[in-house]
C-alpha cells in the first residue's frame, strides 16, 4: 500500500506525459500547463521542509558545539532575520510594512540585502572559478602521455585562435580552432548526447514501469 | 528603382497570385498559413496587405509583409470558421488585389504526424528494453561492460572506514523533475547501503527541498534494508539553500572542516562543478563524479579520479545492484545505440544518393528521421 499508491500514480501521470507529447491539443496541452502548476505548488510546500531541515541542522550543530559552530549560528541569524524582513518590512522602500526597514538614510529592506550580500557573494563564489580553471588546467595540460599532449595541443590552438591576436599570428588559426569544435568535439559531444538521450527514455520507461522503484524509499 | 516606380506608375502594378490558405498542420488551432506568388512589380512594391474575409463576407486586413516575402501566418482566427484571403500588392497610392484564397478553415489536432519518427523510436527502443528485461527474468546471463567509476565506489567507501573520515554526497543541484537527479538518487540508495555495512557517516547536502525529502527518505530505507537503521543519522540528510553560489560555497566549507575521505558528485551540476570538484581535490579526498551535463564533464574528468560519462550515471544502479531486471534494460540501451548507429549510416547514404539525379525521391525516407 506504502508503495502501491506512488507507483500507480507515477504510471498514470508518465504514461500521460508521454501522450501528451503527440497531441497538440488545446486539452493536452492544458493538461500540460496544469501539470506544471502542480509541480510549483508541491514545490512551494517542499520548502516548509527544507527550512525545517536547515533549523534542525544547524541547531544540531550549535548545540552540540561541532567544528565551526558559529558559521551555523550565523546562517541561522541570517535565515531569521531576512525571513522577518521579507515578510514584515517590505521588499523595497516603497512597499508598505509593518516593520520599518530604515533608520534615517540606511535602508535595509529586502532589496538592499539581495543586491548589497547575495549578489556580491554570489559573484565572489563564481570569481573563484577562475583561479580554479586554471589550477585545473595546468594538471590537466601537462603533457605527461599522448593523450594529454593532444589535449594540450588542441587547447592551444582552440583558445589562441578565439582571440585576435591568433589570426594576427597565423590567418587560418581561427579556422583550425573552429574546425576542432565543430568536428572532433561536436562528434564526441553528440555521441554522448546519443547515449545520455537512450539512458533518460529507459531510466524513465523503467521508473513509470515501477522496474526502478529507489525514489520510493530504495524498498523492493 | 525609380525607373521601376516609373513603370508601376504608367502601367499600374500588376497583382499576387495564386495565393494560398491552409491550416497550420500538428498544431493546437487557431492559425492558418499562406503563400502567394510574388507580383510581377515585386521589385518596385512597399507591401502586402492580407485581407481576411469571413463566413459573413466582413473584410478584415489582418497583417502586412514587406515586398519580397510570400507568406503569412495568421493567427488571429477562430477554429472551425471558414475563411477566404486575399492578398493587395501596394505601392502608395497603387494597389493590386489577388484572386481570394480557397476555403480555409482552422482546426485543433489530436495527433502531431511530424513526431511519428519519434513515435517509432520509442516502440521500438521500448521493445528492445522490454525484450532485455525478459531476457534477464528468464536467468540467462548478460555481459555488462565493466565502469571503473563504479568499481572504485566499494574502495571508497572501504577508504573512508579506514581512514575514519565521513563520505560527502551531493545529488545534483536540479530538480527532482531531472532523470539525471533521479539516477544520482538511486546510486544514493546503493551507496548508503555500503556505508550502512561499513558504519561510515554519510553526508548528503541537498539543493532542492524536494531532492532532500526523497534522499532522506533513501538514505534511512538503505540503512534498514542492510540491518542498521540505528546507524541512520537524519542530521547528515539536509536542506543547504536552493541559490547555486551559497550550495557551492556551504560545501565547499564542509569539504574544508569536515575533510571527507571520498566525495561523490553525481547528477546535473552546473559553474559549480568545477569549484567543488576543485576543493575536494585540494583536500586530498578520493572523487568520483558522474554528469550528463557535457560542459562540465571536462571539469569533472580534470579535477576527479573517476567520472561517469553521460549515460553511466544512469547505468551506475543497475551496475551496483546487479538486479538482473535492471541490468536488462542497460542491455537494451545497448541495442538501442546500435539502432541509431545504422540509422545513422543509413541516412548518410540516403543522403548521398539522393543527390544523384533520379534517385531524389530517397530524400523522403531520410526527411522521415528529422526531428520536428
Amino acid at each position: 500500500m506504502k508503495q502501491g499508491i506512488p507507483r500507480l500514480l507515477c504510471l498514470v501521470a508518465g504514461i500521460v506525459m508521454i501522450v501528451q507529447f503527440f497531441i497538440p491539443h488545446p486539452i493536452s496541452e492544458k493538461i500540460f500547463s496544469e501539470s506544471l502548476r502542480w509541480v510549483r505548488i508541491i514545490s512551494a510546500f517542499a520548502l516548509v521542509l527544507g527550512v525545517r531541515s536547515i533549523t534542525v541542522h544547524h541547531g544540531t550543530r550549535i548545540i552540540r558545539k561541532s567544528s565551526g559552530w558559529g558559521y551555523s549560528l550565523v546562517a541561522l541569524v541570517a535565515m531569521v532575520v531576512t525571513a522577518v524582513i521579507g515578510l514584515f518590512g517590505g521588499v523595497d522602500p516603497h512597499a508598505t510594512a509593518l516593520l520599518p526597514t530604515s533608520i534615517g538614510g540606511f535602508s535595509f529592506h529586502l532589496q538592499v540585502l539581495y543586491a548589497n550580500l547575495m549578489v556580491p557573494l554570489g559573484a565572489t563564489m563564481f570569481s573563484i572559478l577562475a583561479f580554479y580553471m586554471a589550477s585545473a588546467a595546468y594538471r590537466s595540460f601537462r603533457a605527461r602521455n599522448k593523450e594529454a599532449t593532444v589535449l594540450l595541443v588542441a587547447a592551444f590552438i582552440v583558445m589562441i585562435g578565439m582571440v585576435p591576436i591568433g589570426s594576427a599570428i597565423w590567418p587560418k588559426l581561427p579556422d583550425i580552432a573552429q574546425w576542432l569544435l565543430n568536428v572532433p568535439s561536436m562528434a564526441a559531444k553528440r555521441g554522448i548526447l546519443f547515449g545520455i538521450a537512450l539512458g533518460s527514455v529507459a531510466t524513465s520507461l523503467k521508473i513509470i514501469l515501477g522496474i526502478e522503484r529507489g525514489w520510493l524509499g530504495g524498498g523492493k | 528603382m525609380s525607373f521601376l516606380l516609373a513603370v508601376c506608375f504608367i502601367f499600374g502594378i500588376g497583382p499576387p497570385e495564386a495565393v494560398k490558405a491552409c491550416d497550420r498542420p500538428n498544431d493546437a488551432g487557431k492559425c492558418i498559413l499562406l503563400s502567394w506568388k510574388l507580383s510581377p512589380d515585386d521589385a518596385g512594391l512597399k507591401s502586402y496587405d492580407i485581407v481576411r474575409t469571413d463566413a459573413f463576407g466582413k473584410d478584415t486586413v489582418v497583417g502586412s509583409v514587406p515586398s519580397g516575402i510570400g507568406s503569412f501566418t495568421d493567427e488571429s482566427v477562430r477554429d472551425n470558421v471558414r475563411y477566404t484571403y486575399r492578398v493587395v500588392a501596394r505601392q502608395d497610392s497603387l494597389r493590386a488585389e489577388s484572386v481570394a484564397s480557397g476555403i480555409a478553415v482552422s482546426r485543433a489536432q489530436w495527433f502531431n504526424k511530424a513526431r511519428v519518427n519519434v513515435l517509432v523510436a520509442l516502440v521500438i527502443f521500448s521493445f528492445l528494453v522490454f525484450y532485455f528485461i525478459r531476457h534477464a527474468r528468464a536467468g540467462r546471463k548478460l555481459f555488462i561492460r565493466r565502469i571503473a567509476g563504479l568499481d572504485a565506489v566499494e574502495e571508497a567507501v572501504g577508504r573512508a572506514t579506514e581512514m575514519g573520515r565521513p563520505i560527502l554526497y551531493v545529488p545534483g543541484l536540479a530538480g527532482i523533475s531531472q532523470i539525471s537527479t533521479i539516477a544520482a538518487l538511486n546510486i544514493l540508495s546503493e551507496v548508503a547501503k555500503k556505508t550502512a555495512k561499513y558504519g561510515t557517516d554519510l553526508l548528503v547536502p541537498n539543493r532542492d527541498p524536494i531532492v532532500y525529502t526523497v534522499a532522506l527518505e533513501m538514505v534511512k530505507e538503505a540503512y534498514t534494508e542492510v540491518g542498521r537503521p540505528d546507524m541512520f543519522k537524519k542530521e547528515n540528510v539536509f536542506f543547504v539553500s536552493d541559490n547555486q553560489f551559497a550550495y557551492a560555497a556551504a560545501v565547499d566549507g564542509m569539504m574544508v572542516r569536515e575533510k571527507p575521505a571520498t566525495n561523490f558528485f553525481m547528477g546535473m551540476f552546473w559553474a559549480e562543478s568545477l569549484i567543488l570538484a576543485e576543493t575536494g581535490a585540494a583536500t586530498g579526498a578520493v572523487q568520483i563524479a558522474g554528469t550528463d551535463s557535457v560542459h562540465q564533464l571536462p571539469f569533472f574528468i580534470t579535477a576527479c579520479d573517476h567520472t561517469l560519462i553521460g549515460e553511466e550515471l544512469y547505468a551506475a544502479s543497475a551496475y551496483l545492484s546487479r538486479d538482473p531486471l535492471l541490468l536488462g534494460s542497460l542491455k537494451g540501451q545497448d541495442w538501442g545505440k546500435v539502432v541509431i548507429l545504422a540509422v545513422l549510416v543509413a541516412g548518410s547514404i540516403l543522403l548521398v544518393l539522393s543527390g544523384i539525379k533520379g534517385l531524389s525521391f530517397l530524400h523522403v525516407i531520410y526527411s522521415f528521421f528529422n526531428i520536428s
